[in-house]
């Protein structure tokens, strides 16, 4: 039990000396974008707790209160600071209960890929021979096509298989589904190439001279040192999933209107572009820009800083 | 050179042959066809009847193989929502997204390649860092949301251009173009300038950088020290060696300009295989989303095919050993 706890007060003290935390503190467009990034996770967690009001609460909107434009414009109302769309329902809270489920499909979506993509990276990379050519010829056509094209398709089917009634319950779980998929193969390329270079050391084929399983090689040693590349993508996805997701969303093909995300939020308001309701739109439009903005140069930072070679 | 092309174009045919076996699959696990294609009062014996009659009791590689065949032919069957061929549907919608995917990548080429110079030039110029820190903005900005905003602006608040549809058409054979009306030029203007923006920002920043790595190199210093104007050290000398990799982006990210058009296609409601698709998904309509899939992978296999062949022709080292 000691051992365990002077192995954990030297891993914090290990990551406080590190390279990262030390080019974290340097960078101040990475700490931005951090906080940013927080900032909409503890929103959208707590999304109940902190937005003003309840969009979904029927019996709290009223519709007497639709189409308000933001706080400051003339016609603007102080409970509602960013206006209200063509229900009534707060803008701002729309928004906050929005990034919950934009972030939650991203998310989810991501761990998918990850979980799909580094197992088969790892077998692609350890067995080799056939099964590795398979894995990369598969991961090689996909790749020719946008990602975006391969998750409608997905989805398509996917709205094909499950019985018209249930469409909106699994929509978020078949928008997973499609999104994972359609970003799996970059793990699997990048952990294989770490994996090719990994069998070949030591350490491993200690492990395997002592008869350990390849099973628990991959995992127990050959994991964890391929995972730090696998970090800096999975930020990076994660900007394009929450963006896939929106897109999809937007076109109708996503989540449905009664539990909307950003994307939705911005099918809905674009009906009102027009007749120049711009905020219930427009606002949205903005969140997400600025959450995928914060994500992607987070994911940037993080990419040089793991880079040696611009150390 | 004959075995390099061929095993391109062995690989290019098993590529399609794996997409259309996906295409295919999707008739076989989406729905039951023969429910498609008959009303409700319809007996069995009339069902098994018909589904003799379709083939569809015939084995699975004598199914899949009469698919193939049918759809290299143009022939997908008919639209479960259209009810028409599904060719038909597609053939009259191709004009509109062909079009617009060729404007945007020359709006790309057009603007982007200057742009990469400019910014590669004169590095350090407050101009060229506004450019640059835009672009990246541009790059975080969806497609859909480039376009609500194109809209917005010059659509709703100036109300100077059309924000939805083709305008007129002028048919020339079975084409409908929109190059020869105002009406028609003005509707391209919002979405292929939406549809462009990416590929723009890509290729600006891609020559940047080509041009940023040939200005460092020998040739041109040597150039520079003859004592050869600016001029023509930038343009002879530096941005020639920076327009292969250019072009063969370019001729990649076409097919994707194709396969993106549906997002602009669906902001602009313009009538193209984008949006025919989408509502294809929407409706869960497989004729037009196998079709839509497997001559998407045609674009992208043969670009791709063109696109190797160029880099052979160009680039002396793959010759050699013959890969």
């Amino acid at each position: 039990m000691k051992m365990d706890k002077t192995v954990e007060t030297t891993r914090l003290e290990r990551f406080l000396d590190s390279d990262i935390w030390h080019s974290f503190k340097k960078s101040p467009i990475a700490i931005i974008a951090f906080v940013i990034t927080v900032v909409f996770l503890l929103a959208a967690a707590f999304a109940p707790l902190v937005s003003p009001h309840n969009p979904f609460d029927l019996a709290s909107i009223d519709i007497m209160d639709s189409s308000l434009p933001p706080v400051w414009m003339d016609e603007g109302d102080a409970r509602f600071f960013l206006g209200t769309d063509d229900q009534g329902r707060d803008i701002f809270s729309t928004i906050i209960y929005g990034a919950r489920i934009s972030l939650l499909v991203g998310f989810a979506s991501v761990i998918f890929s990850m979980v799909v993509g580094i197992t088969l990276g790892l077998i692609s990379g350890y067995a080799g021979g056939r099964v590795d050519a398979f894995i990369m010829r598969v991961a090689d056509i996909q790749l020719s096509f946008p990602a975006i094209l391969i998750a409608l398709l997905i989805d398509g089917v996917a709205r094909g298989l499950v019985p018209k009634e249930m469409h909106e319950e699994l929509a978020v779980y078949v928008l997973i589904f499609a999104i994972g998929i359609s970003g799996w193969v970059q793990y699997a390329r990048t952990v294989r190439g770490s994996t090719l270079v990994e069998k070949n050391k030591e350490y491993v084929q200690a492990a395997q001279v002592i008869g350990i399983r390849p099973g628990t090689i991959l995992r127990r040693h050959v994991l964890p040192n391929v995972m730090g590349p696998v970090m800096v993508i999975a930020t990076i996805h994660l900007a394009i999933a929450v963006i896939t997701e929106a897109t999809l969303s937007f076109l109708g093909v996503g989540v449905p209107p009664t539990t909307p995300s950003l994307g939705t939020l911005i099918r809905i308001g674009n009906e009102y572009l027009f007749s120049g309701e711009w905020w219930i739109t427009i606002f949205p439009g903005a969140a997400l820009v600025i959450l995928v903005l914060a994500v992607n140069l987070l994911g940037d930072w993080l990419r040089d800083a793991m880079n040696p070679k611009l150390r | 050179m004959v075995s390099f092309l061929l095993k391109r174009l062995l690989q290019s045919i098993i590529v399609m042959l794996t997409v259309a076996l996906i295409a295919f699959a999707m008739f076989q696990f989406v729905g039951d066809p023969i429910n498609n294609m008959v009303g409700q009062d319809t007996t069995q014996v009339e069902r098994e009847a018909l589904k003799e009659k379709l083939g569809l009791n015939d084995p699975f590689l004598v199914q899949f193989g009469r698919f193939a065949w049918n759809a290299a032919q143009g022939d997908f069957g008919i639209s479960y929502k259209y009810k028409t061929p599904v060719s038909d549907l597609i053939f009259e919608r191709m004009p509109a997204t062909l079009e617009l995917a060729f404007v945007s990548a020359v709006l790309a080429l057009v603007l982007g390649i200057p742009l990469g110079v400019y910014t590669a030039l004169k590095r350090n110029g407050w101009l060229s860092k506004f450019i640059m820190t835009t672009s990246l903005i541009g790059v975080s900005l969806p497609t859909f949301l480039t376009g609500i905003l194109l809209i917005l602006f010059f659509g709703v608040i100036l109300r100077w251009l059309p924000t939805f549809g083709r305008g007129d058409v002028v048919e020339i054979g079975t084409w409908a173009t929109g190059f020869l009306t105002i009406s028609g030029l003005k509707s391209l203007i919002l979405p292929s300038f939406t549809l462009a923006l990416f590929q723009l920002t890509l290729i600006m920043r891609l020559v940047r950088a080509e041009m940023l790595e040939v200005l460092r190199t020998d040739f041109v210093k040597f150039a520079k020290a003859r004592g050869l104007p600016d001029r023509s050290v930038h343009f002879k000398h530096a941005l020639k060696n920076t327009l292969v990799p250019v072009i063969t982006i370019t001729g990649l990210q076409l097919g994707s300009l194709i396969a993106f058009a549906i997002i602009t296609e669906s902001v602009f409601q313009w009538p193209g295989m984008g949006l025919l698709f989408i509502q294809a998904v929407s409706d869960v309509d497989i004729p037009i989303m196998a079709a839509y899939l497997v001559l998407i992978a045609f674009f992208f296999v043969l670009i791709n095919m063109i696109v190797d062949i160029l880099y052979y022709a160009v680039d002396p080292r793959l010759r050699s050993n013959d890969g």
